[in-house]
């Protein structure tokens, strides 16, 4: 990697996070916000890989293990909300998930 | 400027991977948006290849590849979401109020980003900026040295990391617990419930054996 620094992978790492906090914020399908979700993990996995790799530290890429680890227990926690809701209201929408309004 | 084979194809796989993740983002189908997700971590994945992180390379594809967008498309299927129809998303003055708080965010998350990744680059001597990769590992508690090995990451974990490990296990096992739990089959109990009456939740099931 001759013109490749680790700042270019930071700013790879921003454009993923930016991307998935829109998703996060901007899209009503909750199976999307997941997905969104996990586009922002990925972006915190690769800056933490990217600055692992930089200053020669294994701890970043260990860090990276544990993230996927709490990644996959929250998604399948959340697709289980999420059929549970769907049980309950036919929908996905986060409009829809008004039961503790009144 | 000629860029050598790694450069090129790291902007070959930053454009995979922002690209689909901004096609998950704006694509209406969620059957399509997973596909693009995938596509997506790929990509990363491919990141983590020029990275050097061979091992994470491959988790990245079998668990988020694999394991969880299979988990995600087939709650797709199950739960038969069509496209958006886009007929409920009037544009309120609620979302074009988050949607401009969103972009904010955004713009300052990267601006700040481009002003502070030349602090980053501190030790750029351009020459040794990307230290060169040993197979040696320190002591236990000491910093352990990046390696490419995968022994190198189960010695990690098994010895500076190993309470943290032995806490992932107990989240995933407490995960696996809590998704059986709200999946279970709930509706037609607390409809049998109901018309039992107005029973308490705690009856003890030796009385209905009685």
């Amino acid at each position: 990697m001759d013109t490749i620094g680790v700042q270019d992978f930071l700013v790879v790492a921003v454009l993923l996070f930016s991307v998935g906090f829109l998703g996060v914020v901007l899209r009503r399908n909750l199976l999307l916000v997941l997905m969104s979700l996990e586009l922002m993990l990925n972006a915190v996995n690769v800056a933490l890989v990217a600055f692992s790799r930089h200053s020669a530290n294994m701890d970043g890429s260990l860090f990276v293990f544990f993230i996927m680890t709490v990644a996959a227990a929250e998604v399948s926690v959340g697709l289980a909300l999420l059929v549970a809701l769907y049980k309950k209201r036919q929908s996905v929408f986060s409009e829809h998930l008004t039961m503790l309004k009144n | 400027m000629n860029l050598s084979l790694v450069d090129f194809l790291f902007y070959v796989f930053a454009t995979i991977s922002v690209g689909g993740g901004l096609a998950v983002v704006l694509s209406r189908n969620p059957v399509t948006a997973a596909m693009f997700m995938i596509l997506s971590l790929v990509g990363v994945a491919s990141l983590f290849v020029l990275l050097e992180a061979f091992f994470l390379a491959v988790l990245q594809v079998l668990v988020y590849a694999g394991a969880v967008m299979v988990l995600f498309l087939f709650i797709i299927m199950l739960m038969d979401v069509g496209p958006d129809s886009g007929k409920g998303a009037k544009l309120s003055k609620k979302r074009i109020l988050s949607g401009f708080i969103a972009l904010l965010g955004v713009g300052l998350l990267t601006v700040l980003t481009l002003e502070y990744s030349g602090v980053a680059t501190v030790a750029t001597d351009s020459a040794d900026h990307w230290q060169p990769v040993t197979e040696e590992t320190s002591a236990a508690g000491a910093n352990i040295v990046f390696s490419k090995s995968v022994k190198s990451f189960g010695y990690g974990l098994f010895t500076k990391y190993m309470l943290p490990l032995q806490v992932a296990g107990f989240l995933l096992l407490a995960a696996m617990v809590g998704v059986i739990v709200l999946s279970k089959k709930t509706d037609d109990a607390d409809a049998d419930n109901k018309a039992d009456g107005p029973s308490l939740g705690t009856t003890n099931p030796q009385s209905e054996e009685a």
